[in-house]
């Protein structure tokens, strides 16, 4: 899966826990989840429990640290679907 | 024997609303709460006409069900997504989604239920159930809530 896809993907795990929807459909890989997205710093718990769904794979504490912008989560999602697969 | 941890709740007189523990286990905890006549809301929250508001509702199941919960998970859990409770550390509650059936008068004890839906990452969520002395359903919700560790001033 690239990461395109898993970009686009991503999105759709976000939307209910963004507040600045506008800025939802332009998101790239540099969006602060936080910062740029208004998402509340509790619900990336939340975004984290949903990408493992998602994708089938468990994030670890290490992990979800680096998981505050949406290129970071897309190494974190790849990096542990190699790991899994 | 689970009101041991009664004693590590952050909270004093007026805004503590836990009275007895009933059951404590890492998926869950059931606690009770009597409403005092006295309490300070009642004479404001109506004129001539006490009811507990429903903020008061939604902190007494937040105290029982989440705080009890997540300072037992804290301290005795073993899970390796532990964190410290730090001296000064206080709950802060994050979000939550209640659903109000019935009203509750003084001097009513209420019974709140609580189930762990997850504790990751210091984040606590839980399905909280509250019914009043009749076994009637009063409010339900998910709460959802984090231990923050106290800014530590500088210059100390």
């Amino acid at each position: 899966m690239d990461r395109e896809t898993i970009l686009s993907e991503l999105k759709k795990v976000l939307a209910p826990y963004t507040e600045n929807k506008a800025m939802l459909d332009g998101i790239t890989e540099d969006t602060d989840l936080i910062r740029d997205l208004k998402i509340n710093s509790a619900n990336l718990v939340d975004i984290i429990i949903d990408a493992e769904s998602q994708y089938n794979i468990e994030i670890d504490f290490d992990s979800a640290e680096k998981m505050y912008k949406v290129g970071s989560c897309i190494d974190v999602i790849v990096d542990k679907m190699n790991q899994s697969a | 024997m689970y009101n041991d941890i009664l004693t590590l709740l952050p909270y004093k007189s007026s805004f503590l609303f836990v009275d007895n523990i009933l059951s404590l286990d890492d998926d869950g905890v059931t606690g009770t709460y009597t409403l005092k006549h006295g309490a300070f809301f009642y004479e404001d929250h109506f004129v001539n006409n006490p009811v507990t508001p429903g903020v008061i509702i939604t902190e007494i199941m937040a105290q029982i069900g989440l705080v009890v919960l997540g300072i037992h998970l804290i301290i005795g859990g073993n899970s390796r997504e532990e964190v410290a409770m730090d001296e000064g550390s206080f709950p802060l509650l994050t979000a939550t989604d209640v659903s109000f059936f019935k009203m509750v008068l003084p001097g009513e004890k209420v019974t709140v239920v609580s189930e762990k839906v997850y504790f990751r990452f210091g984040k606590l969520k839980c399905s909280i159930q509250m019914h009043n002395g009749a076994g009637e359903l009063v409010a339900k919700g998910i709460f959802s809530g984090i231990i923050k560790n106290a800014v530590k001033k500088l210059n100390e």
